[in-house]
């Protein structure tokens, strides 16, 4: 027998463990909920049936009707990894995803948060695609980040030009670093294109279309360096050297200048003698990014 | 317009939903509109292109915010995070009151981001005007709660939908965004008369009102806001007009958005109905 939940914690508990259970394959209610209880059950346990709805039926429009926010607004924010897996992978990876990360925030923003990592973790639902997939989650991750976070005073360029070795630096919250094993940005960009211009000559929700992986040109591992950030409200993808790359993720972690930039160099192939140059040009776009600012004052204080 | 307290004496008219497709419009175009209501949500971030639009827009316009998470009725507390970020908002925007829903959608830190209706039991009273007075105490503005569509009903209720909605308000001492759509939708759903509900209102209470286009299946009604009004919902608005007197009024459209101007030729349909009771009001007077 199904307990009867009586109090309001009770109930909203047990809704919402129906309510967030993954549909079957015809996005239908399960049977049997996650420890074997029949959902029929569960349902009459707490919801009223009327004259044309079961119990379970009401309370699978909430379930049906949960599934479909979540996988749309999932497959929004990851088109491009949408197109390279096949809407059919993409969707049992979006289930796999959600099921284990569902939304921890008032705002569907933030759906996609642990998406990278939960993809690196379970290779298996990407296949032989894999690494390409989690370029693709981080692009598109960067993007949502980019998109919308702060941006703070930058510092004027009479400020950079005083900086020092023991100076602490912050970088501008939208701006994201993205290490990738392919040159991916390029694709993920041609993607989006390629998902818009279908959108707009077919008119229709692509998201309730049949997509086969899509065919992809010759596509070689290449490690490549990537800042995705903000300029007048659009975000734009900007290929790094990978010593930029290592010398902003340093500053980034609160390290001084000069330790920031000797973590930049390591492993360099780049001559010593021809090191300060390059330094001086990052330097010079980042003012004109404006991509550092000054690290928060609670950084400063030592516990 | 005659305001009260809970909308903060406003004289708002009739407002339309901003919606991203109407920007372009809107920002070239500069059409009248008495007032925008916008997604609280979408707009508590900490920069980019959601915060510039506003921004623009607010110069302009005048714009109420209206929520879709704050749950009300949800057991656990709300997100400190979130009343933060709400408050911020409401700095910016200067909105004189502020909506969301009669409802709950979160458990335990989880999300469902849908508006999930309540069991009308007395501890979901107590409950629920707790926590909506706790978030207006913060937020130092005049809430009003909204009545929600629904597809189910629980075998816990002690009350009708009605009942429960002036018990909260009263506890909470609060205001109430009467969406006549929902009331319809739920009435279909679950059985009901739906003037029976508007009749049975707190009118002095009603801060604002909502009206929208819904879908009909074959065993139960959606709330899609994807169709123009229909009759018997302008039936309910013009009865809820007669008791509360002319009201902050707003048509959502939130999907399979036509344009600008056809989403707020529909929203004016509502000044006949504001114009039939003033001319009443003036009768009554001469
Ligand atoms: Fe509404």
């Amino acid at each position: 027998m199904t307990a009867q939940p009586t109090s309001l914690s009770e109930i909203q508990r047990a809704m919402a463990d129906a309510v967030l259970q993954p549909l079957t394959a015809d996005d239908s209610m399960q049977a049997t909920g996650a420890r074997g209880e029949r959902m029929e059950q569960v349902a009459a346990s707490f919801i009223a049936p009327n004259m044309r709805l079961t119990a379970f039926e009401r309370l699978e429009i909430y379930n049906r009707q949960y599934w479909f926010r979540v996988l749309d607004s999932f497959a929004e924010d990851f088109a491009a990894l949408r197109t390279i897996l096949g809407s059919h992978a993409f969707h049992r990876l979006s289930v796999a995803y959600l099921t284990t990360h569902p939304s921890r925030s008032f705002t569907l923003r933030n759906l996609g948060a642990h998406l990278v990592a939960w993809l690196i973790a379970n290779p298996q639902f990407a296949g032989r695609r894999h690494a390409l997939a989690v370029d693709a989650a981080r692009m598109e991750w960067a993007f949502v980040e980019a998109f919308d976070n702060a941006e703070h005073p930058p510092l004027t360029s009479d400020q950079i030009a005083k900086l020092d070795a023991s100076s602490r630096l912050a970088l501008q919250p939208h701006v994201q670093l993205l290490a990738l094993a392919y040159p991916a940005d390029n694709l993920v960009l041609e993607l989006h294109r390629r998902d818009e211009r279908q959108a707009g000559e077919a008119g229709l929700n692509h998201d309730n279309a049949e997509l086969p992986p899509a065919r992809l040109p010759q596509f070689r591992r290449r490690s490549t360096w990537v800042a995705a950030h903000r300029v007048d409200n659009s975000v734009y993808y900007l290929r790094l050297r990978r010593e930029e790359y290592l010398t902003l993720a340093a500053i980034r972690q609160g390290h001084a200048l000069a330790d920031a930039l000797e973590a930049g160099f390591i492993g360099s192939p780049l001559p010593v003698s021809r090191r300060p140059s390059y330094v001086r040009q990052w330097f010079a776009r980042w003012a004109e990014l404006e991509w550092i600012c000054a690290p928060p004052l609670e950084s400063f204080i030592t516990s | 317009m005659s305001g009260n307290r809970f909308n903060a004496w406003s004289n708002h008219g009739i407002g339309i939903g901003l919606r991203i497709p109407h920007y372009a419009h809107i920002f070239s175009r500069k059409p009248v509109v008495d007032w925008f209501e916008i997604i609280s949500e979408n707009f508590m971030v900490d920069g980019g292109r959601p915060l510039a639009v506003l921004d623009q827009i607010l110069e302009r316009y005048r714009v109420v915010q209206h929520g879709v998470s704050m749950y009300f009725g949800s057991v656990t507390a709300p997100d400190p995070e979130h009343l933060r970020r709400l408050k911020t908002l409401v700095r910016r925007t200067g909105t004189p009151w502020l909506s969301d829903h009669l409802c709950w959608g979160s458990v335990d830190g989880t999300y469902t981001h849908d508006l999930l209706p309540l069991p009308y039991t007395w501890e979901a009273v107590e409950r629920t005007a707790e926590r909506v007075r706790i978030v207006q105490d913060y937020l130092e503005i005049p809430v009003a709660v909204e009545n929600v569509s629904s597809y189910a009903a629980f075998t816990a209720s002690e009350m009708t939908e009605w009942e429960f909605l002036t018990e909260v308000v009263e506890r909470a001492d609060c205001g109430i965004l009467l969406d006549v759509n929902n009331i319809y939708v739920s009435s279909v759903n679950h059985e009901f008369d739906p003037m029976e509900y508007v009749n049975a209102v707190p009118a002095q209470r009603v801060a604002q009102l909502h009206i929208a286009g819904h879908s009909r299946y074959e065993k139960y009604i959606l709330d899609t806001h994807d169709h123009p009004v229909i009759d018997p919902v302008w039936q309910l608005y013009a009865r809820a007009i007669q008791r509360c007197g002319p009201t902050p009024t707003l048509l959502e459209w939130d999907d399979r958005i036509p344009s600008f101007d056809e989403v707020h030729a529909e929203a004016k349909k509502a000044e006949r109905y504001l114009l039939d009771y003033a001319a009443q009001a003036e009768e009554v007077t001469a």
